[in-house]
């Protein structure tokens, strides 16, 4: 079964290697690209994880309205092309990188000194529409999923009285 | 055989330091969004993955708030940015001092 490990292996690549594009990326455009990119690796990173449902759900909020909005808002404020901004801080751009990967060689020492990551997987049930629903709108969840709904309206709110001009 | 949680984890620590690392380095807010967004994507990620290892489903529902909490914050963060744009004809996070922070 090296043929799941080979995939996982391109997809974790694509997506690393598109994130650090994104972060180099002087082109706001540019960034936003990328990051459509990392968001669908992501994406497919969920299905083979099983869980079809969320990778549908990754494509059309996140691929779909969440990066409409940004490329809304960058031709909206005309920052398509990149300014030169004289920098303040200029050793936070040095020091950054260089504490990132320690960060991550120190994460990945303490996530594989984890009891927990050797086991294989409990069960191979794809996880679909059906369950979900069933989950979120039976007693266990159903009060989150309301809150959420509430969470939603104030936002659609306040931006509207950020964003206009009168009201 | 399968592969195993670690990597996984592993996987989504790097993008989540990805992530960090954008936020600290970039000095335009709209890429600091993005990377606020690749960092939630990673946690997204790391609950997935221990949904399908534990059997447990409760991790996919908290991904699913996770993303209408990321969508809210998008659609109030960027009536933000447009609303200071309006006033002060730039939005270099440097310039946006007035709390003095």
């Amino acid at each position: 079964m090296t043929g799941q490990l080979l995939l996982f292996a391109f997809l974790a690549a694509v997506t690393i290697v598109c994130g650090v594009a994104m972060i180099l990326a002087d082109n706001p455009v540019r960034s936003a690209l990328y990051l459509v990119l990392v968001l669908f690796s992501v994406a497919l990173l969920f299905l083979t994880l099983h869980a079809v449902f969320i990778a549908a759900v990754q494509i059309i909020v996140y691929a779909g309205a969440i990066m409409v909005l940004f490329i809304f808002v960058i031709m909206l404020l005309n920052l398509g092309t990149p300014e030169r901004i004289v920098d303040r801080l200029k050793p936070q751009q040095a020091l950054g990188p260089i504490l990132g990967v320690v960060f991550v060689i120190l994460l990945a020492f303490i996530i594989s000194s984890l009891p927990t990551g050797k086991h294989p997987p409990l069960s191979n049930t794809l996880v679909g529409p059906y369950e979900i629903g069933m989950n979120l709108f039976t007693a266990n969840w159903i009060f989150p999923f309301e809150i959420v709904s509430i969470l939603l309206l104030v936002a659609a709110v306040g931006a509207v009285m950020l964003a206009k001009k009168r009201i | 055989m399968p592969i195993p949680l670690d990597y996984y984890l592993i996987l989504s620590a790097a993008l989540f330091t990805i992530g960090v690392v954008g936020v600290l380095i970039k000095r335009n807010p709209i890429v600091i969004f993005m990377c606020v967004e690749l960092m939630l994507n990673a946690v997204n990620l790391t609950f997935v993955a221990f949904s399908r290892y534990h059997s447990d489903i409760g991790g996919q529902m908290m991904v699913i708030f996770v993303m209408a909490v990321a969508a809210a914050e998008v659609a109030v963060g960027l009536g933000i940015l447009v609303s200071i744009f309006r006033n002060r004809a730039s939005i270099n996070v440097d310039e946006i001092d007035l709390m003095k922070g």
